[in-house]
């Protein structure tokens, strides 16, 4: 929803980042407001993924050029772990899998780690227990999930609710969601979607990168951005993505150039 | 980031510091003459030396093993001293031992002391290689359980000693096990008679302080009929820039019913973070499930050495005997470890589990090696093993090197393995979600060694999480 006045959660200039001695970003700029939907398309390789990533952290990717302020603060400033605690939110596309750790212990940890950067209170593991059931309960995640190893053995679309559930317990002002729809049967899609939408505030925004449209049927963006070699080329609303999905990539780059 | 894992893994050893304390040593180097020094200066009588002229005659034609996954330079076997006592030596109670050995004990946070002991733990002391007191002897005598230092063992008690002492691990079984038997100097003695569930855990520490001397114990264990016994073994020694040899043995036998929890938590010097000094661990540990029903179950946290050489084995005899081995073994630096079990099923019914955890950092190399086999009569035979190995970083290596052979169509033999890595991807995604990485490894190291942490005694449990924890984390902040 796209509101007069709302605060700006993130704005990106000219960011440019590597992996390597290659170079992935070029240059994107991007504005995200309190209560927005982004949705970010593109080819395969475009560097949508790499941007999510360089938002979060990841240290294999190194930023060349621009600047992002979160919140009106500079986030290279902040290690990978102080960003997720000032409010930003990464949904991986692929999650990592860890055997012995417990679902139930990984979420409490990193909900208590969160909640004490924030000045707010820890809660016990019976507390947590509560709280953690509530939402699964919201988020339509059957409750053995808590005593699983993290995304161990998870089929694709276990590990993506599970994504979900960490951003409902964390509740971050800007979430950002790396094909959160990959892996996901219709069903499994529609719960992921509605888990989302159940999330998404006025005082919150979302990025949601994906391939292809039809997770915008069920979350519907206020922007549509498509990006190839590391730009942003073109940027509309939702009717964008029904053309791509119609027409395929190509025109737009074409269009551009 | 490897900068990030190099730092969590750095962390200094906490035990490293040498005791001034007078020994009386014996020169370096092995002969007949040095045995029966060894012999004469303990008092023995005539059998047990002559146990160790049988097992030094055979070690002369052995040949150290090769096969294990470690490099070292050859031993000079005539470079080491083959005895080392703290004077004074006879002891007739605590306050008689010397203070700087009281304070060596207290840093290392052994509760020798029968008032500072940890309530339920019985403690004997091996202080380089002579066994310096033993805690709640009196009260352990009232319920018949015999607990002492080896050597006190062969005087008060010869005909357990006699019977026992080499049945599970034959003089000539081994290079090491065979140099052991012919020049072992202590150990602890262990003996809980028919139907006695002994009241307190039994502890022994062990502790190498002589730069030139090796370490060579011995601990002999029995179980009568329906007798039990918790067995907790903790190791450390000072740094050297020298490697130090230590090649204990240790015999566990359970008779019918009986059954002998065997639980330790390694921590010798591992040598510096470039691979200097530290020791030698070449052990030989073995269980005789004699009797029916009988079960004996191994627990082990390796942590230190420069190199480890171990496998506790169980030989499962009885019908219906059960053999368990639990173990984590870490390495870090310039680490290796070839450690694992082997699980000898000979009696019918008679059940295995293997639970294997190797974590390998820095330039370590960390193997498992177990041998499944089953006899011909060990009809219904089981075993479940289960192999898995953690890296941290990426110039670390780990391997399994599993062998099973059966002979028993009827026999179940399962093994499972895995491996995998905290590299950079684990790290991003907990501190993608507000974790920082040191906690993040602390956590997944946890996850990790937990179904092997849960069998050890709660205060053991609680130890060996610390020494993870010091080994693995460290100034990342």
């Amino acid at each position: 929803m796209i509101w007069e006045n709302a605060s700006v959660l993130l704005k990106v200039r000219g960011l440019a980042a590597k992996i390597g001695a290659s170079n992935i970003l070029k240059g994107i700029d991007l504005t995200v407001r309190a209560g927005e939907v982004h949705a970010i398309m593109g080819p395969n390789g475009s560097g949508k993924s790499t941007f999510a990533k360089v938002l979060s952290g990841h240290p294999s990717y190194e930023v060349t050029g621009g600047e992002v302020l979160f919140e009106g603060r500079n986030l290279f400033e902040l290690a990978p772990e102080e960003r997720a605690r000032a409010g930003l939110f990464l949904g991986l596309q692929y999650p990592i899998e860890v055997p012995g750790v417990t679902n139930s212990a990984f979420l409490r940890l990193a909900y208590n780690t969160v909640q004490g950067a924030r000045g707010k209170e820890e809660l016990d593991p019976l507390e947590f227990d509560d709280l953690v059931r509530e939402q699964m309960k919201l988020l339509d995640i059957d409750p053995s999930f808590l005593g699983r190893s993290l995304n161990a053995g998870f089929s694709g679309g276990e590990k993506k609710r599970n994504e979900i559930l960490q951003m409902a317990l964390l509740e971050p002002k800007l979430a950002v969601l790396d094909e959160t729809d990959s892996c996901l049967d219709i069903d499994a899609l529609r719960v992921v979607a509605n888990g989302i939408n159940k999330l998404h505030t006025p005082d919150n925004g979302m990025v949601l990168v994906t391939h292809y449209q039809r997770m915008l049927n069920y979350i519907v963006p206020d922007y549509v951005h498509v990006m190839e070699g590391g730009r942003i080329i073109r940027t509309g609303d939702r009717s964008l993505a029904l053309e791509l999905e119609a027409r395929g990539y190509d025109w737009v780059g074409k269009e551009a150039a | 980031m490897s900068a990030v894992i190099q730092n969590l893994v750095n962390q200094p050893y906490k035990h490293g510091f040498v005791s001034d304390i007078e020994s009386d040593v014996v020169p370096k180097g092995l002969s007949e003459d040095v045995i029966r020094l060894i012999s004469a200066k303990k008092g023995e009588p005539e059998w047990l030396l002559e146990f160790r002229l049988k097992a030094y005659r055979h070690w002369l034609t052995m040949q150290e093993p090769t096969w294990p996954n470690v490099k070292y330079p050859k031993i000079d076997f005539q470079d080491i001293s083959y005895f080392s006592a703290p004077k004074p030596k006879k002891l007739a109670s605590m306050d008689e031992v010397d203070p700087e050995l009281l304070r060596t004990f207290e840093k290392l946070g052994v509760p020798m002391h029968e008032r500072k002991t940890l309530a339920g733990v019985a403690v004997d002391v091996i202080f380089d290689s002579v066994s310096v007191a033993t805690t709640y002897k009196k009260k352990l005598a009232e319920v018949g359980v015999i607990f002492c230092s080896f050597s006190e063992a062969v005087k008060d008690h010869p005909e357990l000693v006699k019977k026992y002492l080499g049945s599970v691990v034959p003089t000539g079984d081994n290079f090491y096990a065979a140099l052991n038997s012919a020049v072992f100097t202590d150990g602890s003695f262990c003996y809980i008679p028919r139907g006695v569930r002994c009241p307190m855990d039994l502890s022994t520490y062990f502790r190498i302080n002589t730069q030139e001397s090796g370490q060579f114990e011995r601990t002999l264990i029995i179980a009568e009929e329906g007798a039990y016994v918790s067995y907790l073994e903790g190791c450390t020694a000072p740094k050297f820039d020298t490697n130090q040899l230590h090649a204990a043995v240790v015999e566990l036998i359970a008779l019918d019913d009986a059954e002998i929890k065997y639980s330790t938590v390694q921590n010798w010097y591992a040598g510096d973070e470039n691979g200097k000094g530290g020791i030698y661990n070449f052990v030989t540990k073995r269980g005789l499930c004699k009797g029916t029903n009988s079960k004996i179950s191994w627990t082990q946290v390796e942590t230190g050495s420069a190199i480890t050489w171990k496998y506790p084995s169980c030989v499962l005899l009885g019908d219906n005997s059960a053999g368990e081995f639990y173990s984590v073994a870490l390495t870090n630096h310039h680490q290796q470890a070839d450690t694992g079990t082997k699980m000898i099923h000979i009696g019918r019914n008679t059940r295995s589990k293997i639970i294997s955890k190797g974590i390998s950092a820095g330039v370590s190399n960390n193997s498992y090696r177990g041998l499944v086999k089953i006899g011909a009569r060990a009809e219904g035979a089981r075993n479940f093993s289960q192999c898995d190995s953690m890296l941290i970083g990426d110039r670390c290596g780990a391997n399994t090197f599993p062998y099973i052979q059966v002979n028993n169509n009827s026999a179940k033999v399962e093994h499972e393995a895995s491996t995998s890595k905290i590299g950079e991807d684990q790290l991003f995604y907990f501190a993608s979600r507000g974790i920082a990485n040191e906690d993040a490894v602390s956590m997944i190291i946890n996850g990790f060694v937990q179904d092997v942490f849960v069998q050890l005694p709660m205060e053991f449990a609680v130890e060996a999480t610390k020494l993870l924890g010091l080994k693995l984390e460290g100034s990342v902040g």
